[in-house]
């Protein structure tokens, strides 16, 4: 984006007025001010015990749909890895933190699978790139944001771990995306039918 | 001899343990003005902060960079928190105590020089903020030392002006005196609240506290003369930075607030009682003086460098030399130098205001001078969609 002129306001300082030139109201006004936060109600939460991911996002919850947490692998609904293999988030990934070994598939709705699929956590910046980049939303980001690990090692996910994580998380944050069904005419019907589903748990979730 | 150790070991104790306490209290309050909770795990209501604070600094890595020099690099931390704790020699806390018919000052150096004694004691303090600056070899930490050296040494002068007029009013320099003599004729903080504004603000910048915190400000120099310090050694410059704060708040309760007297509850008996009495009074005041030193930190914004030059060389300097001159003639027309009329104080204070109000009317505003212009630019920004 670039700036236009009109969009630039120049704002002289005004002259001050006798008052704030001695700055001893306006001294006396900020302390006031201050004195009056100490006794407010405190604005805190109280990490390990109290927690925010079952609070509404209006109350300072956090937003399961968007929020950028841990990966996970969707599986489709014959309990697949919905990953194709197409190397798109490796791609996109600024990180470089992604690794996929492609292979053909066994089955004959499509062309590829993952043989092994890894992510490095620590390397990786969580800008969600990769949950854009793939074409059959295989791959998507979790509101899981407490992923720790003893060793270097502990924070790669491997294939078996992602999928996993979906099996976790699926209940906070179903899978938007209609399932690979192959190539089918009852694609589209199934897709509707598919998202209508999910909305339904979203609105009840909400 | 044995009583001054006593003395000297207890001061020490209480003043060591007020710094670590402060320490907590300070991220309270800045935690209460933001409405937060502040520390608040370890002990109930992080009363163990402060000891696991200095565990930590006592076993952080002693990490002395390349390419300092290495004697005053070790020299500077010390000198501050030496001069700091030095000070608090003179400052008398609580009157006089009689135990087994031997009376005792509650002061460690019962000495006739009292305010020279602290005078001399924080100009030297500069020399620990510019040696360390100069030792790091460091461009940000120089700078910072560079600035507290104007800064303190400006400020310097309004200070000792304003102590100027409290020492001819009371006529001595030993700070137990004019203690007695605020018992007689009531507090300096109503005969004198202007000085005590002007030594207010000197004392602000003298210790390097916002809003004159200039020495270490974070934005544009790291943290100012110590930035390359690290564990104990910057527990030391922290110590003398916090020390430093006590003594002057000591000093401006001493001087202004009539020291350990309270009307009405205090009493200049010498028993033990009544001693003690007097220490925890002159302590709840210091203590007081403390929050208001930290309330006003969390408050103000930063100076620009040049704008406190500015505030002490065209606006301290000349208030105080006005107030000296209408103290010198108080004293002069009301009784001498053995008692200045109170009420005369007082109005020679409100005529000096009056005067500072009609020139601050008479003078142009030059406040924007060398300001640039505020910019803003106006985009488009979709708040919509916000849950």
């Amino acid at each position: 984006m670039t700036l236009k002129e009109s969009d630039i306001i120049y704002v002289d300082q005004r002259p001050l007025k006798y008052w704030e030139r001695l700055y001893l109201p306006a001294i006396i006004k900020g302390l006031w001010l201050t004195i009056r936060h100490v006794f407010r109600r405190k604005r805190c939460m109280q990490y390990p015990e109290q927690r925010r991911e079952h609070l509404k996002v209006s109350q300072g919850g956090l937003r399961n749909t968007t929020y950028r947490g841990l990966h996970r692998l969707n599986k489709d609904s014959e309990g697949r890895v919905a990953c194709v293999a197409c190397f798109m988030c490796q791609t996109a990934c600024p990180a470089e933190c992604i690794h996929i070994v492609g292979a053909e598939a066994p089955w004959p709705d499509r062309e590829k699978y993952p043989v092994s699929f890894w992510i490095d956590e620590l390397r990786c910046i969580y800008c969600g790139m990769c949950e854009q980049a793939c074409p059959v939303d295989a791959i998507e980001l979790t509101p899981v944001y407490n992923l720790t690990g003893i060793s270097r090692k502990d924070m790669i996910y491997d294939k078996e771990r992602l999928l996993d994580v979906y099996e976790k998380t699926k209940e906070i944050k179903p899978r938007r995306n209609p399932p690979i069904v192959g190539y089918s005419c009852d694609y589209l019907q199934e897709a509707v039918a598919h998202r209508k589903n999910i909305e339904d748990k979203e609105n009840e979730i909400s | 001899m044995l009583e001054t150790i006593i003395k000297t070991v207890c001061v020490l104790t209480v003043i060591l343990l007020m710094v670590a306490y402060m320490i907590l209290i300070e991220r309270k309050i800045a935690a209460w003005i933001q409405d937060r909770v502040g520390p608040n795990r370890s002990g109930p209501r992080g009363i163990l902060q402060p000891f696991c604070d200095g565990i930590k600094l006592l076993f952080k890595e002693e990490y002395t960079p390349d390419g300092v020099d290495k004697t005053l690099f070790v020299l500077a931390p010390a000198l501050l928190m030496g001069l700091a704790l030095a000070s608090i020699a003179v400052i008398p806390f609580g009157g006089q105590l009689e135990i087994w018919g031997k009376t005792i000052h509650l002061q460690i150096a019962h000495v006739d020089i009292g305010v020279l004694y602290l005078l001399a004691l924080s100009s030297l303090s500069v020399y620990g903020v510019v040696l360390g600056g100069w030792a790091s070899n460091n461009k940000y930490s120089l700078l910072g030392s560079l600035r507290a050296a104007a800064q303190i040494l400006s400020y310097e002068v309004p200070l000792v002006l304003s102590l100027l007029s409290m020492v001819m009013l009371t006529g001595t320099l030993r700070l137990e005196k004019i203690v007695d003599i605020q018992i007689q004729q009531g507090w300096f903080i109503l005969s004198q609240p202007l000085t005590f504004l002007i030594f207010l603000v000197c004392i602000f910048a003298e210790t390097n506290r916002l809003p004159f915190d200039l020495p270490e400000c974070e934005q544009e120099l790291v943290a100012g003369y110590h930035t390359e310090y690290a564990s104990m050694k910057f527990g030391c410059f922290f110590l003398g930075e916090y020390a430093h704060i006590i003594v002057s708040s000591s000093l401006a309760v001493v001087l202004f607030f009539g020291g350990w007297h309270l009307p009405g509850l205090t009493s200049e008996s010498p028993t033990i009682g009544a001693a003690l009495l007097r220490v925890i009074i002159f302590l709840i005041k210091v203590w007081a003086f403390i929050f208001f030193y930290m309330w006003v930190r969390w408050t103000l914004p930063r100076f620009r460098f040049d704008k406190v030059m500015k505030l002490a060389w065209q606006s301290l300097v000349p208030l105080a030399l006005l107030l000296l001159i209408s103290n010198t003639l108080v004293v002069y027309f009301t009784g001498g130098q053995a008692h200045p009329s109170y009420w005369g104080q007082l109005i020679g204070n409100i005529i000096v205001f009056v005067i500072l109000l009609v020139i601050v009317g008479l003078t142009p505003d030059r406040t924007g001078e060398g300001n640039m212009p505020i910019t803003f630019y106006q985009t488009e920004r979709n708040t919509s969609n916000l849950d």
